[in-house]
């Protein structure tokens, strides 16, 4: 416990610098911005602004590209709750409840349900970051080759549960994904693979490029193809902030359910702030007496799956914090962000960069504490943004990205490859094929081969070390059960009427 | 007749790349190694041959079921677009920023459904402009601004 305490203080101790809090303010506001904006997601902001933190130093740009995802969380709430459209997938559901209540006159109650019970779990999930991690860390250590190996195989299968549609599908995808991470020089034999002769593939594809392409440049297209749809801003004068007596009442036990389950399901390989919406707002639908609420207004479905989906997008970070595995893309790209800074993810940087570790962790709270104080008086602004139209946003976000990408190395090399994956990524909106088990797939490509060809090593040659080493062979049972469980067909349909509400 | 085209061309893609990357292992000779000691070659011929073997799956499901079709290439803006950001590329190191900010902007501004010249012609200079102030002077990205031969930095 006074350890515990003694890491806050240090991570406190960087998280406040002036630096740092400047950071922490950066990345919040733009990812409430982008949260907002519909059309462009943290992954495309992420992925954009990576090769801008170059310059930066470690822990102030993982401060920031951290304040995006979370920032995100709590901007995609606010549209979501005042003109029914979702700025991020993880608020979908809260605009069943959310918009409702904002047409009976309580946007402001609902806006500050959803702001407190956000702050509320953050604050519960920070907490839990900063005490889990350091023991699981531990853990981590004893991690052998295997037990590394059959994580990822874990982690993959479950974003397969993520995915939408054919399980089929995801599951190549996620193929796919490993064998273009695959692309450039083996680690092992110094070999350049499928990288046809050109010098710069032997460095492999960069996931900036990837993501980028996949996310940033086939979303322009697949927008601009629906056309500037006209979005009615409903609500521009937002009156009566603080909630009732009667609402706190009401939401409380939502709230502490959500940020539970969002905890949880954050943590879990696969998991993360989508998910943990749809099931905290199912969970609380199920527990109500009276579920005929539920759709019409109820604040607790506004207060639930938005503590569900902050929490999620907190402890999201303990895996990749503790294991250095990416339970999700964005998690992912900030893999990719640690790489660039020199610092390979995993258990040892706890110990080995406790400022950094702990200044992240620091932030985040700071983040949430900013983000409260900051969105309510803000949000008049970001409604303005709104009725800004598309065609003079995405000229903006091309210009970034192609900043971006240049930037990279400087060279027109990952500008086209970015342009080819927009393609790509346009190919998969038409062929229905979801792209974020690819990008998880494409980060992890590399780590698993060397985790299993390190495994097979030790194991001269033997398969069975995957399933006699008892951590690895619970690992993949599970995997197993998740792939059996989501492939009966009583549970497919129900996975797909879960997605329909998209 | 095709009854579900979207999985099974979806279906051809995964199995064509799937089989390609294995192939290549092949044709190039990639050492394969042993299980014990895994060659270059051995993950991804193994990955390939399952994200074909899945590929043809997929067809043969899609066969069976009945399915959508895949709606229609919106050309317009995938060609302008994409072509707007590679040009980008291409030119920005001899046109520096500004100006391969501007082209960017203008070309890619056909993609949309309504194209306003002054609107792209005024939003490419305020982004030319906004990009300079926060790459170049805010971030001290080691960006050229204008055309080296002019000489302006």
């Amino acid at each position: 416990m006074e350890q515990l305490f003694s890491n806050l203080a240090l991570g406190f101790s960087v998280a406040l610098t002036l630096n740092n809090l400047m950071y922490c303010l950066v990345g919040c506001l733009l990812g409430t911005l982008i949260g907002v904006l519909p059309g462009i997601g943290p992954i495309a902001t992420i992925a954009m602004l990576l090769p801008a933190t170059f310059t930066l130093p470690p822990e102030s740009a993982l401060i920031m590209l951290a304040g995006i995802y979370y920032g995100a969380q709590y901007g995609g709430s606010t549209t979501a709750i005042l003109i029914n459209i979702p700025g991020e997938s993880s608020s979908v559901v809260t605009a069943l409840d959310g918009y409702q209540m904002a047409r009976q006159g309580r946007a402001g109650a609902a806006l500050a349900t959803a702001a407190l019970g956000s702050f509320f779990a953050g604050t519960v999930a920070t907490f839990l970051l900063a005490a889990a991690a350091p023991p699981l860390a531990q853990i981590a250590f004893k991690f052998g080759p295997a037990e590394y190996f059959s994580l990822m195989v874990l982690g993959l299968i479950a974003a397969v549960v993520l995915a939408h549609g054919s399980v089929l599908k995801a599951v190549a995808m996620i193929v796919l994904g490993l064998l273009l991470g695959l692309v450039g020089t083996d680690v092992n034999s110094g070999m350049a693979r499928f990288n046809f002769g050109i010098p710069e593939l032997t460095d492999g594809i960069g996931f900036v490029a990837v993501a980028m392409g996949i996310f940033g440049l086939a979303e322009i297209i697949k927008n601009l193809e629906q056309g500037d749809e006209k979005r009615e801003v409903f609500l521009t004068k937002v009156t009566n902030l603080w909630p009732t007596k009667q609402d706190f009442k009401d939401c409380w036990g939502a709230v502490l359910r959500g940020t539970g389950l969002g905890s949880l399901l954050g943590i879990l390989p696969g998991g993360g702030a989508v998910l943990a919406s749809f099931a905290a707002y199912t969970l609380e639908k199920k527990l109500a007496k009276d579920a005929s609420k539920f759709g019409k207004g109820d604040i607790r479905g506004v207060a639930a799956p938005e503590s569900a989906n902050n929490a999620a997008a907190q402890t999201s970070f303990i895996p990749l914090l503790t294991l250095g595995i990416p339970p999700n893309p964005v998690m992912a790209l900030m893999v990719g962000a640690m790489i660039i800074q020199g610092i390979q993810p995993g258990p040892q940087v706890m110990t080995e960069r406790p400022q950094l570790f702990w200044g992240m962790i620091a932030s985040m709270w700071i983040g949430n504490l900013l983000l409260v104080i900051l969105n309510l008086p803000l949000i008049g602004m970001w409604i303005k943004l709104l009725t800004v139209p598309y065609r003079m946003l995405y000229p903006a976000i091309l210009v970034f990205c192609g900043i971006g990408v240049y930037s990279l190395s400087n060279s027109p090399f990952d500008v086209v490859i970015t342009a080819m994956f927009g393609f790509v990524g346009y190919l998969f909106v038409k062929l229905d094929c979801e792209p974020a088990p690819l990008l998880l797939g494409f980060i992890l490509g590399p780590m698993m081969e060397e985790n299993l060809r390190r495994a097979m090593l030790l194991s001269r040659g033997d398969p069975m070390t995957f399933v006699t080493r008892p951590l690895s062979a619970t690992l993949l049972a599970v995997s197993l059960l998740l792939l059996i469980i989501i492939m009966l067909p009583a549970i497919r349909k129900k996975r797909e009427e879960a997605f329909v509400e998209d | 007749m095709l009854k579900n085209p979207k999985d099974f061309w979806s279906g051809v893609m995964f199995a064509v790349i799937g089989f390609a990357f294995a192939i290549i292992v092949k044709v190039y000779e990639y050492p394969m190694g042993t299980a014990s000691r895994m060659g270059a070659g051995y993950f991804p011929f193994v990955l390939g041959n399952i994200m074909g073997v899945l590929g043809l799956i997929i067809i043969g499901q899609a066969l069976l079921t009945s399915g959508v079709r895949v709606s229609k290439f919106a050309w317009r803006p995938l060609v302008w677009v994409l072509s707007a950001f590679v040009i980008f590329g291409l030119i920005a190191k001899l046109a520096g920023l500004v100006i391969s900010i501007v082209v960017l902007v203008l070309i890619a501004s056909y993609g949309g459904h309504e194209h306003r010249w002054k609107e792209a012609l005024i939003a490419s200079v305020v982004l030319a402009a906004a990009s300079v102030a926060i790459f170049v002077y805010g971030l001290k990205l080691p960006f050229p601004k204008w055309p080296e031969f002019l000489g302006l930095g």
